[in-house]
This record gives C-alpha cells, sequence and structure tokens, in this order.
C-alpha cells in the first residue's frame, strides 16, 4: 500500500504518462470526460460519472477492422494487429471497472476479438473508490461495492487529503515499482482511514432494490402489458445504449474510395428500427415496443441467462440521468419484481 | 497469435449459374486451391463483396461435394444486387462457417420430409444433397417444392431431372401463379401439404421458407400430428458479426447466429415469439 498527497497528483500523472498513454476525467465546459493528460489541465476527481464509459478505450466508437485494396487483386489486412498502444486510464470508477468485466465476457469469449484483447492487455486500470453516492447511483443493486473495484490494476482511495494506493494485479504492482519516486508507504493509520471511507462509500444511496431472482422472473414476462406502456415515451434516440458502459452492440460499414476502402466497425443500437430490419423487409422488431422491450430483457433477462446470472447492468444511472423523456431502468426493475428494501 | 474473427478469407467465383429472373447460384473456391473451410449441411457464411459489403448466406451447396462453396442469391438489396453484378473470375471475401447446422445424425434411418418455399430451397439442397449422397443412411426421402410461378423454380435441373431419378425420393412441386407451361399443382405450399397429407410415422420434416410459410406450415404440420421434436426449420436474422458478438440476432437468450439457424419446433417453442 502506497499513498501520494493531493497536492502532488500533478507529479504522479507526470510519472504515469512516461508509461503509456494517460487518460483521466477532466471537465470542458459542462462535461467531464476521459482526456489525455496535459500538464497544465486539472483532473476532475470529484465528479462521480465521466460522460461517456471508458468503453471506447477497449471498443472505441468507430474502428477499422480491415483494410483492402480492390483493384487488380483483391488484398486483405488485418487492422487489428495495430490495435492496442499502451494506455493508462486514471480514475476509472467501480461501476464502470465491474462493466469491464461484464463486456469481457463478450469479446474475450471465443471467437476472441483481437483487437479488444490487445487493448486490454496494454492498459493499466488505476480505479478511484467513491466517496458517496450522486442521486442516479444504485450499484449496489448489482452487488458493486462503491468503494472496491477487484477488477482494477489499482485501487485509490481519497482519505481527505491523500490518496492511497493499493495494488491489485501483476500490472498494477510493476506500475508501482515504477512509480516509487512519487509515492510514499502507507502507514497502518492509512490502512484504517482507507477502510472508514470504504465503509461510508456504502452509505447515503437514494435508491436500494434487491435484483435476487430477477432474470427468472422475467422469464414469464415477455409478453407483459407493461412494456406497451413504457416504450410509448421512448424517442429512440438511442442515448442509452452510447452511454452505456455494457452496451456492445455494433455495426460494420464500409468506407471506400478509388481502389481501396476500410471495414469499420462502429457501435450501434437496439433502439434503432434498422438494427434489425432486413433486406427482405421483414423486421422482428417491428416497432418501438419490441425495440425498448429489447433493450431491458438483454440486460435483465437474457445476458444473465448467456452468462452464469450476472446482469448487463451496473448501476451507473448515466441512462437514468440523460434519457430525454426519463425512461428509467429501476422502474422496470421494480415494476419486473425487482423487491425494494428499505423505501 | 490469435486471429481478427471478422478477417475474410480470399475466394474466387468461379461460377455464376442464373437460377430465375431474380436468383443467381455462384460457386466459390480459395484463390490458393486450398479448401475454404470444412462445413455441416445448414451452416453459413459471411460473404463480402468489395467495397459493397458484407451478409450472411446460408451455404446450399453440400460438404459431400469437394472443392467448392455454393451460395444462390436472391436479388434483394444493396449487396445482392452488386452481386449480382458480378461475373465469374471475380475475388470476393468469405468468413465462416457460422451457425449449428442440420442434425444429420439425428436424422439417421429416418424418413425425411423437406418442405421449401422459393430462394430458401437454398439450405435444404446443402442437406438433401447430403443425405443422396449418403443414400443407405436415410430412409424415403420427399421433397415438397413451391415458387411464386414456374419461372422462379430455383434448382430447377435437380427438382425437375435429378432428385425424381434417385431411388425412394419424391418431388413434389407447386406454385403460386398458373401458367401455360406449368401442368402441375398450384397453390401454396402448406395448402398443398395438406393435400399430400404425408404420414407423421418414423417422419422427420425439415422446413425453409419466408416466415409466412413457415408459420402456416408449421399450423398444418401440428394438425397433422407431427411431434415439435420432428420439425426442423432454419430462421434468418439480420446478422453483422456471424459470431455472436453484434448483438442484433437473438430470438430471447439465442443467438441465432450461434445457436441457430436450425430448430427444432420444439425449441423455439421455448423461445419468445420475436422472429
Amino acid at each position: 500500500m502506497k499513498k501520494i498527497a493531493k497536492t502532488k497528483l500533478q507529479e504522479l500523472w507526470r510519472c504515469l504518462s512516461a508509461e503509456g498513454a494517460l487518460y483521466l476525467p477532466v471537465r470542458s465546459d459542462s462535461v467531464v470526460d476521459f482526456a489525455l493528460w496535459q500538464e497544465d489541465v486539472p483532473a476532475d476527481l470529484e465528479t462521480l460519472n465521466t460522460f461517456l464509459p471508458p468503453k471506447k478505450f477497449y471498443y472505441p466508437q468507430t474502428e477499422t477492422v480491415l483494410k483492402y485494396e480492390f483493384g487488380e487483386n483483391l488484398q486483405l489486412l488485418d487492422a487489428s494487429s495495430q490495435a492496442g498502444e499502451k494506455t493508462i486510464l486514471f480514475g476509472v470508477r467501480p461501476c464502470d471497472t465491474a462493466a469491464l468485466s461484464l463486456m469481457d465476457k463478450v469479446y474475450l469469449s471465443e471467437p476472441v476479438d483481437e483487437a479488444y484483447r490487445r487493448r486490454r492487455e496494454n492498459t493499466v486500470i488505476i480505479a478511484l473508490g467513491c466517496r458517496e453516492p450522486e442521486e442516479t447511483c444504485f450499484c449496489q443493486t448489482f452487488d458493486i461495492d462503491p468503494g472496491k473495484a477487484p477488477g482494477a490494476d489499482l485501487l485509490a482511495i481519497d482519505t481527505g487529503t491523500e490518496l492511497v494506493v493499493t495494488a491489485q494485479s501483476l500490472k498494477g504492482e510493476e506500475l508501482l515499482v515504477a512509480l516509487n519516486g512519487v509515492l510514499q508507504e502507507a502507514t497502518s493509520g492509512d490502512e484504517i482511514r482507507v477502510k472508514d471511507v470504504q465503509e461510508q462509500a456504502g452509505e447515503g444511496y437514494l435508491t436500494r432494490v434487491s435484483v435476487h431472482g430477477l432474470a427468472e422472473k422475467l422469464d414469464t414476462c415477455f409478453a407483459s402489458p407493461y412494456w406497451d406502456r413504457l416504450y410509448r415515451r421512448c424517442i429512440a434516440c438511442g442515448t442509452c445504449t452510447y452511454l452505456c458502459p455494457t452496451c456492445h452492440c455494433f455495426d460494420l460499414q464500409e468506407y471506400a474510395a478509388g481502389h481501396s476502402g476500410e471495414r469499420v466497425r462502429c457501435w450501434d443500437a437496439c433502439m434503432f428500427t434498422d438494427f434489425t430490419q432486413m433486406a427482405g423487409g421483414h423486421n422482428p422488431r417491428p416497432t418501438q415496443k419490441e425495440r425498448v422491450r429489447q433493450r431491458f430483457m438483454h440486460k435483465l433477462n437474457y445476458f444473465p441467462r448467456q452468462h452464469g446470472g450476472e446482469y448487463a447492468c451496473v448501476g451507473c444511472g448515466r441512462c437514468v440521468r440523460q434519457c430525454p423523456v426519463n425512461l428509467d431502468i429501476l422502474e422496470v426493475i421494480r415494476e419486473m419484481g425487482g423487491a425494494v428494501d428499505g423505501q | 497469435m490469435a486471429s481478427n474473427p471478422l478477417l475474410p478469407q480470399v475466394a474466387v467465383v468461379t461460377d455464376v449459374r442464373r437460377e430465375t429472373p431474380d436468383v443467381k447460384t455462384f460457386r466459390v473456391e480459395a484463390a490458393d486451391g486450398r479448401e475454404l473451410f470444412a462445413y455441416r449441411p445448414g451452416q453459413c457464411a459471411m460473404v463480402s463483396l468489395f467495397p459493397v459489403g458484407e451478409a450472411l448466406f446460408s451455404i446450399t451447396s453440400s460438404p459431400t461435394r469437394i472443392g467448392f462453396l455454393e451460395f444462390s442469391i436472391k436479388e434483394t438489396g444493396v449487396l445482392t444486387r452488386a452481386l449480382h453484378e458480378i461475373e465469374a473470375g471475380t475475388e470476393i471475401g468469405v468468413r465462416g462457417p457460422y451457425g449449428n447446422g442440420f442434425p444429420v445424425d439425428f436424422l439417421r434411418g429416418k424418413d425425411l420430409l423437406f418442405i421449401g418455399g422459393g430462394i430458401a430451397l437454398a439450405p435444404l439442397r446443402s442437406l438433401i444433397n447430403y443425405c443422396l449422397d449418403n443414400r443407405d443412411d436415410y430412409g424415403r426421402v420427399d421433397i415438397i417444392y413451391g415458387a411464386r410461378s414456374s419461372r422462379d423454380l430455383v434448382q430447377r435441373e435437380e427438382l425437375l431431372v435429378n432428385w425424381p431419378r434417385i431411388r425412394n425420393t419424391g418431388v413434389h412441386l407447386t406454385v403460386d401463379v398458373r401458367s401455360d407451361d406449368w401442368d402441375g399443382n398450384v397453390g401454396f405450399v402448406p395448402a398443398f401439404l395438406e393435400q399430400l397429407n404425408p404420414a407423421p410415422e418414423g417422419k422427420v420434416t425439415v422446413t425453409c421458407g419466408p416466415p409466412i410459410m413457415i408459420k402456416f406450415v408449421l399450423q398444418s404440420l401440428a394438425k397433422m400430428g407431427y411431434q415439435p421434436e420432428d420439425v426442423i426449420t432454419t430462421l434468418e436474422m439480420k446478422m453483422k458479426c456471424g459470431i455472436g458478438k453484434c448483438g442484433r440476432c437473438n430470438i430471447g437468450d439465442k443467438y441465432v447466429c450461434k445457436s441457430g439457424p436450425v430448430f427444432t419446433l420444439a425449441e423455439l417453442q421455448q423461445l419468445p415469439n420475436e422472429y
């Protein structure tokens, strides 16, 4: 366990940026998002959720998967072999860290997505534990401890004037060694302070809903009349899917000029009409009702069925906060039988 | 090093055969003469035409015919329209095989009833030729096939000449619309099926067609006494990856590209009705 005074963080970041491309939460006007570290730009370590989740560092919004020449002879070039520069993400919250392990279940299962795997391998995550929740936070619903981040390489806890840092993986330990010059040894007092912060982090949540058994309850809810009411508000903007740290659906598109081109993978959304629209005219999800149902059923029933009971939601609250018509996944969970403890 | 699962192999279209006014069959071989990949009847492959795009098609050739793949493709959208414009010699991309394929071991020793409509003969043809190439392994084979008109019969030579000649094999054709050059049955496939009324005992049926045909054929088969475990069908969904990651071809918790496209009616009855 090591520590650093918060007044010396610039020094820490300078050292980290020598180890790889360092991204951390930075405020620009009203938006806090991960940005490349710059010497004189302050990081925002108070805001809990960045506007976009850090999934873009493993699974970019657009990404070339294949390059080709189609003149005289067809030549195909694997673009994924170029993916994965050494990257350090500082200040990833526990919910977003948990989301990465969910995305791993999709992209690291056979056949492994090579570009994703390389980026994952070449990225170090320094998580930052939360001190207290925001109004829209509900990570605890999914058994995520806001004071811990087991999937991170390093965990930093803000004890007031210092950050106390613990290595949680081999990559994390190696990085701690490289940072020896700027970090101090933590004391037993620091250890106690870390525990206190972690314990307090779990208090103050406005929302406590239990999802135990919810996936099973949803097995019989496909034909529920609730979907007929719920979807009416949805304007199919797709915001919820782009902001979601676990949404992973993609489209493949071609960009070509002359005799060369690229096949580009880009984020797609199950909220859109043409997501399932086939060339022959048939669409198995013809109205917004089926699309809204798909999104919630995927997160709360299909994904758990496919992946050993784990829900594809981490309670970060981004979709709740940003939905222009207040579609709220917690409302769906409650309506579909999630038990409300203590309200 | 693991490879990029979205990277196709380069292949050459060695033959283009016109089947109907809007269907062509493309024979595809590896550019370097190797086998592209081993596959089972009913499996699919992603076909790329550069720079237009990529889509999933069922492989219509049988793995018993070695050295090439065949795809029967109907001119429907942007990609298939462009494919219809290419000539033999064109290089394309192919990756696969994808999907579960037909349960050929389960079918062994049984009488088989194939029911197809329109372009959906494509996946059935792979299994039909597989069974007929291993003729002693299977019982009686009956093929009920319907098209919009006599001009729209896909694989005309096999339907009219090759398959009826094989022992213990019957081909029963119908068209939606009467014409001067057609003296066979006129009517939709489900009605024709009920009219032929093949007994369910010892028989497994394999059905593929447009969604509306499948819907009514399944109803007819239930009425005729076929058990859901003995009714096999294949489904179609929009797909981008073919490997269970792009997230759009699911019915409930099953991705059609991985768990399908072949399902028994018993399996479909466990899934939400969204296909």
